[in-house]
């Protein structure tokens, strides 16, 4: 039981990382805009925060918690919003190529990221390890009463950060936005058919924008989460974001391109990731083999929705297409 | 934008160009080069505070300022042309191989294979051996999401990408398994004392078979891709797949040919890597190449040697950037944001070569 409950609870930070990241690619997909950036902005987010909190936490003494968290989640949110809006300027405006500025995208964060990752390592001086560990602590904290159930139950489902929570929060309210409000059916449009949307009024330029824009903001909320509470606040340029804003691609094509099965999804991936860690008698090598599982699971998830061809489990129609008026 | 033109005339007017001089279109691009190098030596200037031209010249040195490393540039661009000599038939067909970083690995893991199991054989029939298995492994991971493509038309980017960790995982595997010494978790270098297996030195130069190698290649997929019936089908694919239905070309068999030699090239880059360049497999062996390739055959458009000159950019920015870094203390991160930058540069300006901008005042007078 106590195997379950830690796996369970490895899991769940693991899926928090991704969830953010995938229910953010749900929200840029569904506009059209297939953006390979995701790792990339997960990485802007994650470095914005730290770099906002660590520059916050020494120019005081007493570092405020309720500040550091509103710093780093500010500059996690604009960070990788501006990474969303570099890639849209390019591929809505300039109308590049999706897949090849994605990817661009991703290669510029990661460097970016590294980069300055290296460079606060330098600047805290010391061991040669930044360390942000009010804000850190600010995010880890419970919430209030809940944190404080007792015994499986509670250790199961009430023992995280208070993100973890704000993280399904958000995955519902995309639900919603998406399948009951009538600009969330705008934006389906636009993905699924930007001509027909434009003829029907609606401004795909702007949707495309903002769901890209605001889709990013939400993927580096996870690169965020991944550094304040996963590595405890801490940065090393060991590639582990770039992994993660991959599985969280994978994670979208899982959900079928629902954010509310990203909820239970995110979580599935991160028992998936972390099984081997759990089963007895794996010699190294084998472990390995394990860890292929949630890539294999979306390959297989994948052609499972293309044999059955089901029309509302497809990717958006105009999926990783430009749209230009004049085109037609 | 839609209420501005009810009430008038847009501002700014954009319409596809048809075509556009060589000299002018390769101008474009050399401006976007030089603007975002002009952006990057800012940031850098920032950075640092050091002259961004010594810096400039820094990097120069880094990437050719000895024989060494000239040859070591030119071993990197070859590995990088390669793989996106690999891709041009793929992208030409509009086929998203996303999967590269993967086909490389598997080829890598079956010369590393090779070198260690076989290496009892004939050097000339080793190399044979590694050459095959490195493009057999590399086609089978390319072939997997074509005859799913091809039959139920499931999405090839998103497979293609999936099976990069995939290949990285069963790298991790044969790492853990091939661990020498024992506890490192690496494979060392293999062969190290009787370097069986390796690329034999052409010309007395370390790395003129890679060279020698890949320009065959590069030459050969230039003209299969221009001139043979089988480049003349993957264009019309890649055009309209109902054209090429309708002109009798059988769209499942082009896309599973063309994704096995696809498949096959990024399968010999792997080859290139262990076999003839760093003598061991790791998860690092593709190192985000794979990708970068992907940024290289769509910029040269499928023409595979303007794949030479965007490879040797990139390469050389990359030894550049390692330079500086550690002249000035920073760490080689520092390549990969100005490669970013640069690339955003270039992608940006493909917009002004393939669309023109009408302003309005200069509409009316034409009118």
């Amino acid at each position: 039981m106590t195997g379950f409950i830690s796996l369970f609870q490895a899991a769940v930070v693991f899926g928090t990382v991704i969830m953010f990241g995938a229910v953010g690619e749900i929200i840029t997909e569904k506009s059209g805009n297939l953006n390979l950036g995701v790792p990339g902005i997960m990485y802007l987010g994650g470095i914005a925060s730290l770099a906002g909190a660590f520059f916050y936490e020494n120019s005081t003494d007493s570092p405020n918690s309720f500040v550091c968290v509103i710093i780093a989640l500010l500059c996690a949110f604009l960070a990788s919003a501006l990474g969303g809006l570099i890639y849209s300027f390019l591929t809505i405006t300039l109308r590049a190529n999706q897949n090849v500025t994605g990817l661009t995208l991703t290669i510029f964060g990661s460097g970016v990221a590294n980069f300055f990752g290296g460079s606060l390592n330098k600047l805290a001086g010391g061991v040669g390890q930044i360390s942000v560990a009010a804000t850190s602590t600010a995010f880890r904290s419970g919430v209030p009463l809940i944190s404080k159930i007792e015994g499986p139950v509670g250790q199961l489902f009430f023992n995280y950060g208070w993100l973890t929570y704000i993280a399904i929060i958000v995955a519902i309210i995309a639900q919603w936005y998406l399948t009951r409000t009538r600009t969330g059916l705008n934006l389906r449009a636009v993905g699924e058919n930007p001509a027909t949307a434009d003829a029907a009024g609606i401004n795909v330029t702007a949707y495309k924008y903002l769901a890209t824009c605001i889709g990013a903001g939400i993927s580096g909320l996870g690169g965020m989460f991944y550094v304040m509470d996963y590595t405890k606040g801490t940065w090393a340029n060991d590639g582990t974001i770039e992994n993660l804003g991959w599985l969280a691609v994978a994670l979208v094509i899982f959900t079928t391109w629902r954010p509310k099965n990203a909820i239970w999804g995110a979580y599935l991936f991160g028992i998936l990731y972390w099984a081997f860690f759990y089963i007895s008698g794996l010699t190294r090598s084998s472990q390995e083999i394990f860890k292929m599982l949630p890539y294999v699971v979306t390959i297989i998830v994948l052609i499972f929705i293309s044999l059955r061809k089901k029309r509302e489990n497809q990717p958006p129609e105009a999926l990783g297409l430009s749209y230009f008026r004049e085109d037609r | 934008m839609v209420k501005a033109a009810s009430k008038k005339e847009a501002l700014v007017r954009i319409a596809r160009r048809d075509s556009m001089a060589m000299w002018k279109s390769v101008a474009i691009r050399l401006l976007a080069v030089v603007l975002s190098l002009i952006l990057s030596g800012i940031l850098i200037y920032a950075i640092i505070k050091e002259n961004p031209l010594k810096v400039y010249e820094s990097m120069w040195n880094g990437a050719f300022g000895s024989v060494r490393r000239t040859w070591i540039t030119a071993r990197d661009t070859m590995m990088l042309l390669c793989i996106a000599v690999g891709l041009a038939p793929a992208f030409k067909m509009k086929f998203w191989n996303i999967g590269a970083e993967g086909q490389i690995l598997v080829g890598g893991i079956a010369t590393a294979a090779c070198m260690i199991y076989l290496k009892s054989l004939p050097a000339w029939l080793l190399f044979i051996c590694m050459m095959v298995a490195s493009c057999v492994a590399g086609a089978v991971w390319g072939l997997l999401p074509a005859v799913f493509k091809a039959k139920w038309n499931t999405n090839e980017t998103l497979f293609t990408l999936m099976m990069n960790y995939v290949a990285i995982q069963l790298t991790s595997y044969f790492v853990a398994l091939w661990e020498n010494p024992y506890g490192s978790n690496t494979v060392g270098v293999i062969n190290q004392g009787t370097e069986e297996g390796w690329f034999p030195p052409v010309f007395g130069q370390e790395y003129m078979l890679n060279v020698i190698i890949v320009m065959v290649l590069t030459v050969g997929m230039f003209i299969y891709l221009k001139y043979s019936k089988q480049g003349y089908e993957i264009s019309v694919i890649g055009d309209s797949q109902n054209t090429a239905r309708y002109a009798g070309i059988s769209v499942k068999k082009v896309i599973i040919r063309t994704m096995l030699i696809s498949g096959a090239i990024c399968g010999l880059s792997g080859f290139l890597a262990v076999s003839g360049a760093s003598h061991t497999i790791s998860t690092s062996t593709a190192g985000g190449r794979g990708f970068t390739a992907i940024i290289v055959a769509w910029l040269a458009k499928f023409n595979t040697f303007t794949m030479i000159a965007i490879s040797v950019l990139i390469v050389f920015l990359e030894k550049g950037a390692i330079e500086i870094a550690s002249k000035y203390n920073l760490n080689d991160y520092v390549s990969s944001m100005i490669t970013g930058i640069i690339l955003f540069f270039i992608l940006g300006s493909e917009f002004f070569i393939n669309y023109k901008l009408i302003f309005r005042s200069k509409s009316k007078e034409a009118a």
